[in-house]
Order: C-alpha cells, then structure tokens, then sequence
C-alpha cells in the first residue's frame, strides 16, 4: 500500500494515471449531469410550496456542498504537503482552489436567485450566507497567496497553512442552521432521521451531486496535470511527455 | 533560504487574511448571531423594545387580515407558546401564507404592537409533490409530522 502511494505520488506516474482517467471521468460527469437535469428539470414534480421554482435546488445544493467538499480536499492535500512534502499534494490542493471558489459563486449566485422569489430578499446577512461567503473570501485569499509568492514551495506552505485555518468555518457552514436561528432553512438531506425530500425529487439531486463530484474530479486532474508539466518541465519525463 | 524579511511579510499575510476572515465572520455573528427573536423571547422582555429588530415565527393561522387599501395587512406571528400582532405595508413574498414561517423586521410599539418595514418568507426544510402533500392532509397529518421534522420552529 504505501509503496503503492509513493509510485502514485511520484509526478510522472501521477501524470500517466491523471491522463488516462481524464476521458473517463469526463464521460461520466456528462452522462451524470445530464441525466441528473432531465430528471431535476423534466420527471421531478413541482413543490407543493414553492412550484417549479424550488428546481433551482438542482444546482445549489450540489453547488453548495462541492464548496465545502472541494475546501476539506484541499485541507488535506494542504496538509500532507507540509507533513510528507509531497509535490503532487501541492499541485492538487493549487488545482482545487479556483473549482472551489467557482462551485462557492454559483452556490451563493443560485441562493440569491432562489431567495429572491421565496424569502423576499436577494440576500440576509444570517449565519448560513455569510459564512458560506466567508469560504469565498478564503477561496480568493488562498488563490491570492499562491500568486503572492514566486517560490513555489513556499507558497504552497503559506496556502496550506491558511487553508488549514480556514477548515475551522466548514462546521460552522453546515450546522449555522442549527446552532443559530436563521432564515435560511435546516438540512433536508443530511439529517440523521429520513431525509424530509420525497424520493421522486431526491434521486435527481443526488445525481446531479455525484455529477458535480466528477465534474470536479475531472477538472482537478487537468488542471494538476498541466501544473506539473510546468513545474517539472526542466526533468527529462516532463519533455518527453510534451513531445509525444 | 528565504530572508527574514519574506518571512515575516508571509506570516503577516496569513494573520490578516485569518484575521480578516474571523473579524467579518465575528462581526455578523454578533449582530446576526440571533437572525431573529421569536414571541418568547419578546414577551421575556430579550428584545431591544424601542429598536429595530427582527421577529421570526409562523403566521398564525386566521389571523391574516388585509385592509381596505389592499397594501396594508395585520397578522400575529407565533411560537405556539405566544404571539405577537403584526402590522405590515407592502408586498409579501409568494411563500408568505398563514401557518408558514416569517421573519419580520421592525420596531415594537408601546402598545405591543410590532410595526413591520420588512416581511421576509422562511420556507421549512421539506420538498414533496402537490399530491403527497395534499394525500397527508387529508390523512390528518401535517407535512412535518409524517417525514419527521424535528418540531424545531423555523
């Protein structure tokens, strides 16, 4: 197992394994999502509240849990990188940054969008917005000290540490509804008893959720594999893989 | 090696980014730590009387009451323990029905009256088609009481 990881983590090896899951991953994220919009948008009945309008759901909650998900991902290479100084850690926590803050936009865009109509109001400042857009301005920050820095040992150290620091938030993200009152409603999927989401709407959201976790995968690994390329270009692996 | 000085820029950079983050986290906390006081809390004098605040609970049912100008409407917001009445002019959001959740935000009069310049809908954690819904009404039970909530007020 560990030698196992160590080959995995070697770039070269990193860097032929990234390439030839990449068309997979990205097959599947486009038949998932695909399907996961037909079945959102088209077979998913109405809310008996909100109407076709709670079909927004489709997108924001996978997008807000991507947020939170992509963020402990990056903690946690962060982390190995400053434990077992592993590049291929830094390159993936590097990748992650900007899919992160991407999937936190479009969670806190498609909020204000679905809050709108329903609660009256584009924003609020309760305990579950502003926390998810304190991890925007951690992604951004993250992202910021990385360009920062010209070492990039260095700067991968520095955005670990802050991005460790910034793990402190993800709780606080998923049980601000519970600790505190606020507008925004409790979990429907997460909670320990049936989630309170009839079926029918359920099976389209969870897969959208694995579609958007593929999505993810599928990016990440691009995005790792041209950083390591640039990284190493000097090495004789990296020249002959941009030759062929 | 790195110089001292880059260091130290380095580690300035991590503290205010950090401290930037907890200072803004921190400060909406504290005003918003409460979004919003409920009936209890008003009628146990918690509120700030006499301030703008935020009153969250569910319209009661048949107390919705509109007047003639069609703009202006009255209606009591409950924990089920207490209720306040509520006067309110403007436009509701859709969500905004009797038994549903509402945060209001106002100032309480002396007459214990809470005079609303905003009316916000809060819609509970449940997602069901029009017919589960209707087939659980008719069952005698509420939304809530078959998929399990909690009974926590909105």
């Amino acid at each position: 197992m560990w030698t196992w990881l160590q080959r995995i983590a070697s770039p070269p090896h990193f860097y032929r394994l990234a390439g030839r899951l990449v068309p997979w991953l990205a097959v599947l994220t486009t038949l998932l999502v695909a399907a996961g919009l037909v079945g959102g948008l088209g077979f998913s009945p109405a809310d008996y509240q909100q109407g076709d309008a709670f079909r927004i759901i489709f997108v924001h909650v996978p997008s807000a849990w991507m947020s939170m998900f992509i963020y402990v991902v990056m903690a946690i290479a962060g982390a190995i990188f400053l434990v077992w100084n592993q590049k291929v850690a830094d390159v993936l926590a590097g990748a992650s940054a900007p899919i992160g803050a991407s999937f936190t936009f479009l969670a806190l865009v498609t909020g204000a969008v679905w809050g709108k109509p329903m609660w009256g109001a584009w924003w609020v400042w309760d305990a579950r917005l502003t926390s998810e857009l304190v991890l925007l301005f951690l992604y951004l920050g993250i992202i910021a000290l990385r360009s920062a820095i010209e070492d990039r040992r260095n700067a991968g150290r520095a955005a670990a540490v802050l991005s460790l620091v910034g793990v402190v938030n993800i709780p606080i993200i998923h049980y601000s509804v519970m600790w505190w009152n606020t507008l925004h409603q409790g979990p429907t999927v997460t909670k320990l008893d049936s989630p309170s989401i009839h079926l029918s709407m359920l099976i389209p959201l969870l897969v959208m959720a694995l579609g958007f976790k593929l999505f993810y995968a599928t990016t990440v690994l691009m995005r790792a594999r041209c950083d390591l390329l640039s990284r190493e270009r000097e090495s004789p692996w990296a020249e002959e893989a941009s030759r062929s | 090696m790195k110089s001292g000085k880059k260091r130290l820029a380095l580690v300035g950079v991590i503290l205010l980014g950090v401290g930037a983050a907890a200072a803004l986290a921190f400060t909406a906390f504290r005003q918003n730590m409460l979004y919003f006081f409920s009936p209890t809390q008003v009628s146990a004098g918690e509120a700030p009387i006499g301030h703008t605040f935020r009153l969250g609970g569910l319209v009661e049912t048949g107390s919705l009451k509109r007047h003639a100008d069609g703009l202006t409407v009255d209606f009591a917001i409950t924990d089920t323990a207490h209720r306040v009445p509520v006067t309110y002019s403007g436009v509701l959001p859709d969500l905004f029905r009797e038994g549903q959740g509402t945060v209001a935000l106002g100032k309480l009069g002396p007459d214990g009256r809470f005079a609303a310049d905003e009316v916000l809908a809060k819609h509970d954690e449940n997602y069901m088609p029009p017919e589960v819904a209707d087939a659980l009404k008719t069952a005698g039970a509420g939304p809530a009481a078959v998929t399990g909530r909690t009974g926590r007020l909105p």
